[in-house]
């Protein structure tokens, strides 16, 4: 075998070993994306403006991680932290938009 | 030459920025007399041939159908059941021996129309449903649950005893009343929850419209027919019952009942409401 051929072996091997890595979330992945989403659905709490899909969406994440699934489970947290986000930002841009939908 | 026009450039500069100041001062001023005359205004505009004192029957006044249906239904109202409970319970005493008669003004006969009120003494709003409990407690009764049969029946015999009379809403001359009621205006037309509506879109911009199958109240009067019988429900509900599914019917996580929010909610919107007649309770679909 040419050393070039067992380069691009070699090469292909890493590669996929690094893909399976990138794909597999592991309890601590699923963990931070949580503890992230958590923090920001206490941040719209704050505000007073929490979203009902969020908490929905939180526990959908803690299910999927009691059954194993850190995949699934990782992207409910991500889903979960992109709503309260959401929700921080719509409250934010309502304290001064509401006045746009007042009757004068 | 070059310096004169170079002065009234400035002042026209001036004078320009001092009108373009003008609106967003008046827009930041609390009003609630102009408030309340803009809203009614505003119904009565959007539907010319109802009378003002028909707001309060909510969709009924809107579609002719439910009118016919409501007039109907008036004949063996749904929610006298939960008006006999509600004025048994108002006559019963308490362990103590005191009734509720003792906590109210004119021990609690027609004095609806005077709900919410604004507190000086505690610098907050005070809604009936919150009196009722505040009763309760101060005679050593446990608070009845602000979205359930007990409170509805208690507030469904008081609106009784208050019906035909109008809203009659004081705003005290007190920067914590007009605070209130300000934040009170705020909420109302705050966009939350996942579908992104505040009281507002349904209630200003949609009224008569329908909502799946819903013909959408105006807000105008709302809280006159409180508290409802909703054929939804199956039964009765409250004001704060109303308030919080609103908000979970948008995707927002509700507020405690009670809190101040809906506190000063109320105190708004019942303002402007002033004049209209207390219709409650009421029946919706």
């Amino acid at each position: 075998m040419s050393a070039a051929i067992k380069a691009v072996l070699a090469a292909s091997a890493l590669l996929i070993a690094t893909a399976t890595c990138a794909l597999a979330a592991s309890e601590a992945d699923y963990k931070a994306a949580y503890a992230a989403a958590e923090a920001a659905n206490k941040e719209a709490g704050s505000l007073r403006n929490q979203w009902t899909t969020t908490a929905s969406t939180l526990s959908a994440a803690k299910k999927a991680a009691e059954a194993g699934d850190f995949d699934a489970a990782v992207a409910k947290a991500k889903e979960a932290e992109a709503l309260a986000k959401a929700s921080i930002f719509q409250a934010t841009s309502e304290k001064e938009r509401w006045k746009d939908m007042e009757v004068r | 030459m070059t310096r004169c026009l170079a002065i009234r450039a400035t002042i026209a500069t001036l004078a320009l920025g001092l009108l373009a100041c003008a609106p967003a001062q008046a827009a930041d001023t609390v009003d609630p007399a102009a408030d309340k005359a803009a809203f009614q205004k505003f119904f009565t505009g959007k539907f010319p041939k109802l009378k003002l004192e028909d707001f309060v029957n909510g969709p009924y006044s809107m579609n002719e159908d439910l009118h016919r249906q409501w007039e109907e239904k008036e004949q063996f109202p749904p929610y006298e059941f939960s008006l006999e409970a509600g004025k048994e319970m108002f006559a019963t005493p308490f362990k103590n021996g005191k009734t509720y008669a003792d906590c109210f003004p004119n021990k609690g006969i027609g004095i609806r129309q005077n709900y919410p009120f604004f507190d000086e003494k505690e610098g907050k709003v005070v809604t009936l449903e919150l009196a009722l409990n505040r009763c309760r407690e101060a005679n050593g009764e446990a608070p009845f649950s602000y979205v359930k049969d007990d409170m509805a029946a208690l507030t469904a015999y008081m609106a009784f005893t208050s019906r035909g009379k109008p809203m009659d809403i004081k705003i005290p001359n007190d920067p914590r009343a007009l605070e209130a009621y300000q934040k009170g205006k705020e909420y109302f037309y705050t966009r939350r929850g996942q579908l992104n509506f505040s009281c507002a879109t349904c209630h200003i911009q949609s009224p008569g419209e329908r909502i799946r199958a819903e013909v959408l109240a105006p807000a105008l009067g709302i809280l006159n027919a409180m508290p409802i019988y909703r054929s939804e429900w199956s039964g009765m509900g409250t004001t704060s019952r109303r308030f919080t599914t609103c908000n979970s019917q948008i995707r927002g996580v509700p507020l405690n009942p009670q809190d101040d929010e809906y506190r000063n909610l109320e105190y708004y919107l019942s303002y402007v409401s002033n004049g209209l007649p207390i219709s409650g309770p009421g029946a919706r679909p």
